[in-house]
């Protein structure tokens, strides 16, 4: 009883929130590492992208709530995903013609594409901040949970309840489905196929006649697609805070490198990488520990590796592990 | 570009700031110009470390704020006086957390030598690093907490060194050098894009430290009350020399009143005139500050030193091929850069009185100064001077010109129109977005900067 006490406790503090985690992670980390395959820069504005996207799914709950719709159990924000969407789209579509399109002609270096996006942050940063403002927001509506801890208490006779939360269940699910679907457009289409083309050499797939304003454009519109949903699947779990986003840049490229940037599959493994090892790493294991030590052997203290403060610092020192060991990430990524 | 071009430009441009400085005080209130005016200088010498870190030398770093926040930290450290009590309680025991820690790591060194590659190796030192942060721990944990219940409201620290808070500037220059030295020597062989992640990263784990090690710098809980390298306004206020000179100089409007309010007038002008000579001092120890740093850069970059830098910047193998070593110069300048960022945090927190570790944001440390770099004129040091100026005004400014636009863009609608008392409220982050904007401007219209990089030929040109 006791194993199996410590093993819900383990899943409902330590796994569920990983795995959760871990997809919102993947799919924001696809997107910088298709921007780094088919534009060569690390997109420091990717952070506020999924804010941006978020944030527009978030007027378009409460339109939609405002009109009385919903599709309970669902959350309402599943529906106002199409349209923002869309509209985050036109944003990265404007931004590349206005702004990156211009470093691209002139073939510049990455730092300065760098400090070009540094610039996009800042304007989305501010348009976030003047839009729906710096504080909190809740828009999660619908049924908050799968399984209640409770229920879950009372069904199996355990002392440990597992609750999942609706939020957790749609990430893992919407996740495994856009997954599957940006595979099967990047092997099996001839737009993905150039794509990938385009990734690993650039002048070759030039050469076979690749048109390399079209590859560019698809990439941002994945991009866009993938982090709207990030963004809006993150706040719906969490709760949505603009300046979050800014933090999440870190275990993103982190979740980029460590897979090895360029490969959409590096970036899904180490979204779960970072993810799991942030969580195992900040969680207290006292209780865990209390369930399966025998009597007067249990831990007085919290038994945590590290304070949960320092989960950016899990993520980077994997960051630097990585590239000190296996430059080109798991996946064997660009080489640096 | 040549010389004399920019000599004109610049001159042009500090007048127009000039002008911007003069405006705010005689608009707002010549105390809030002063108080901007310091964070300008202060700005500005941050900016010229970004500046011999990437006009110099190419290295993108965008850790500013972990630099800046140990320069805070120092001015804490350096000035406090030590709190005894914690010392006694458990000082011993944490110096023991850090002489095993530093046992652990020549044990790991010795193991990584005297073994063989292989899975016995990765053995031995995953065991050592493990059997170390337990040790480590059985020692920090109950140190630390000892520290912190000692006092907990006021201290729950060790304090600091008590010694002049004018020492601590120099000394958050010598701890943000040190960071940067074992930064530089793990990151600097990274591509430009890596560095850049790296260094971010490294910057929130410094802040990560700082808030939460609250044995060392209280955390979040602030330490305040730090010592100043200037007179108190209330000391000020009841020094004779003081109230005389303020008397002489208001002799004319004082003239006017009669026996009685002439006294309380006085009363309130020497206290409006205190603030003033306080941030007066304070611009003074700044100024200094900058003007020395302005000419160490300048000195440097004109040198066979300067040249050298610029020409791996440039082309990195063609200097390595002419036998310059590349990693020492990087990592060289590295350190340089990131010890003036560092020495401007504790200008920083000297002129705040407080360490507020969590009031540093990425926004404002990290990409603000790189703004200033980009804008003022990379590889040009008074353009950094300059950018830090005009973007720390334009960044402050914003928000009340923001207010006042919107105020009157939106008078239209009528004084409690949802939309009005949305904008207004949110104009204050209007600053955001005008820099963005700014920044993108620069970069596609003139990526040079306000004042270009100069440079001088000896003929020929």
């Amino acid at each position: 009883m006791d194993i199996l006490n410590a093993l819900v406790l383990l899943f409902n503090y330590v796994i569920v929130p990983s795995v959760a985690y871990g997809s919102q992670l993947a799919l924001g980390a696809l997107g910088v590492t298709l921007v780094y395959g088919t534009l060569r820069f690390a997109n420091f504005a990717h952070g506020e992208l999924m804010a941006f996207g978020a944030m527009i799914t978030i007027l378009c709950t409460w339109w939609l709530q405002s009109l009385g719709v919903s599709i309970a159990p669902l959350p309402t924000a599943l529906l106002a995903l199409g349209p923002a969407i869309a509209v985050t789209v036109a944003i990265v579509l404007i931004t590349d013609r206005t702004i990156y399109r211009f470093y691209r002609e002139k073939r510049s270096a990455p730092a300065i594409y760098i400090i070009a996006s540094i610039g996009v942050m800042f304007v989305m940063n501010g348009l976030i901040r003047f839009i729906i403002g710096p504080g909190d927001r809740a828009f999660g509506d619908g049924q908050r949970y799968i399984i209640k801890a409770r229920d879950f208490r009372d069904m199996t006779g355990l002392s440990e309840g597992l609750g999942i939360k609706t939020s957790q269940g749609i990430t893992v699910l919407v996740t495994l489905f856009l997954v599957a679907a940006l595979f099967w457009f990047l092997q099996k289409t001839r737009t993905g196929k150039s794509m990938r083309a385009y990734a690993d050499n650039r002048d070759l797939a030039l050469l076979s006649g690749i048109n390399p304003e079209r590859v560019v454009m698809y990439s941002w519109i994945i991009t866009a697609v993938l982090a709207t949903i990030a963004g809006a699947l993150y706040g719906l779990d969490k709760s949505f805070k603009p300046f979050t986003y800014l933090q999440l840049l870190l275990p993103l490229f982190a979740a980029a490198i460590v897979g090895g940037i360029g490969k959409p599959v590096g970036a899904i493994v180490g979204g779960f990488v970072i993810a799991f090892s942030e969580v195992t790493i900040t969680y207290p294991y006292k209780k865990f520990l209390t369930y399966l030590m025998p009597e007067g052997m249990q831990p007085s203290g919290l038994v945590q590796l590290l304070s949960t403060d320092y989960k950016f610092a899990v993520s980077f020192i994997i960051l630097v592990i990585v590239l000190m060991v296996r430059p080109t990430g798991i996946m064997k990524g660009k080489t640096v | 570009m040549n010389l004399s071009a920019n000599a004109r430009r610049a001159t042009l441009a500090f007048m127009l700031i000039a002008i911007m400085l003069v405006a705010v005080g005689v608009i707002q209130s010549w105390a809030v110009m002063l108080t901007i005016f310091n964070l300008c200088l202060i700005s500005s010498i941050m900016a010229l470390g970004v500046n011999i870190q990437w006009g110099y030398a190419g290295l993108f770093n965008v850790g500013t704020m972990g630099f800046a926040a140990l320069g805070g930290v120092a001015a804490m450290l350096v000035s406090q006086e030590p709190v005894i009590a914690a010392w006694h309680a458990g000082g011993w025991k944490l110096l023991l957390s850090f002489v095993s820690l530093v046992l652990v790591i020549f044990l790991v060194a010795i193991l990584y030598r005297k073994i063989k590659k292989g899975p016995l190796r990765q053995l031995a030192i995953t065991g050592a690093l493990v059997l170390g942060y337990f040790l480590f721990r059985a020692f920090f944990d109950p140190a630390s907490e000892a520290i912190e219940a000692i006092d907990p409201a006021v201290a729950g620290y060790l304090g600091g060194m008590g010694l002049p808070i004018l020492l601590s500037w120099i000394a958050g220059g010598v701890l943000a050098a040190g960071a940067a030295w074992i930064i530089g020597r793990i990151a600097l062989g990274l591509r430009s894009d890596y560095l850049a992640i790296a260094t971010l990263g490294i910057s929130e784990i410094i802040i990560a430290f700082i808030k939460n090690e609250d044995w060392l710098t209280r955390g979040v809980k602030n330490v305040t009350g730090l010592k100043r390298p200037v007179p108190y306004e209330i000391d000020l206020q009841k020094t004779d020399w003081f109230i005389n000179l303020v008397e002489s100089l208001n002799h004319g409007t004082l003239s006017e009143f009669g026996v009685d309010d002439r006294s309380a007038m006085l009363g309130q002008m020497v206290i409006e005139a205190s603030s003033i000579f306080v941030k007066l001092c304070y611009a003074g120890l700044f100024i200094a500050v900058l003007a020395a740093i302005l000419a160490l850069s300048v000195k440097a970059l004109d040198s066979p030193w300067g040249r050298m830098m610029r020409a791996i910047r440039d082309n990195e193998v063609a200097a390595d091929a002419m036998g310059k070593n590349v990693t020492r110069r990087h990592l060289q300048v590295f350190v340089l850069g990131s010890a003036v960022v560092g020495l401007a945090g504790a200008m920083l927190t000297t002129l705040d009185g407080q360490l507020t570790p969590g009031t540093y944001q990425p926004l404002r440390f990290t990409f603000l100064i790189w703004v200033m770099v980009i804008v003022g004129g990379s590889g040009n040091n008074l353009g950094a001077v300059l950018g830090g100026f005009l973007i720390w005004l334009v960044w402050i400014e914003a928000e009340p010109v923001g207010v006042w636009l919107i105020d009157n863009l939106t008078a239209g609608l009528g004084e409690t129109s949802p939309v009005r008392l949305h904008l207004m409220e949110t104009a204050q982050h209007m600053r955001v977005l005008v820099m963005g904007l700014v920044l993108l401007t620069v970069m596609r219209f003139h990526p040079e900067g306000i004042l270009p990089e100069v440079v001088k030929r000896e003929e020929g040109d």
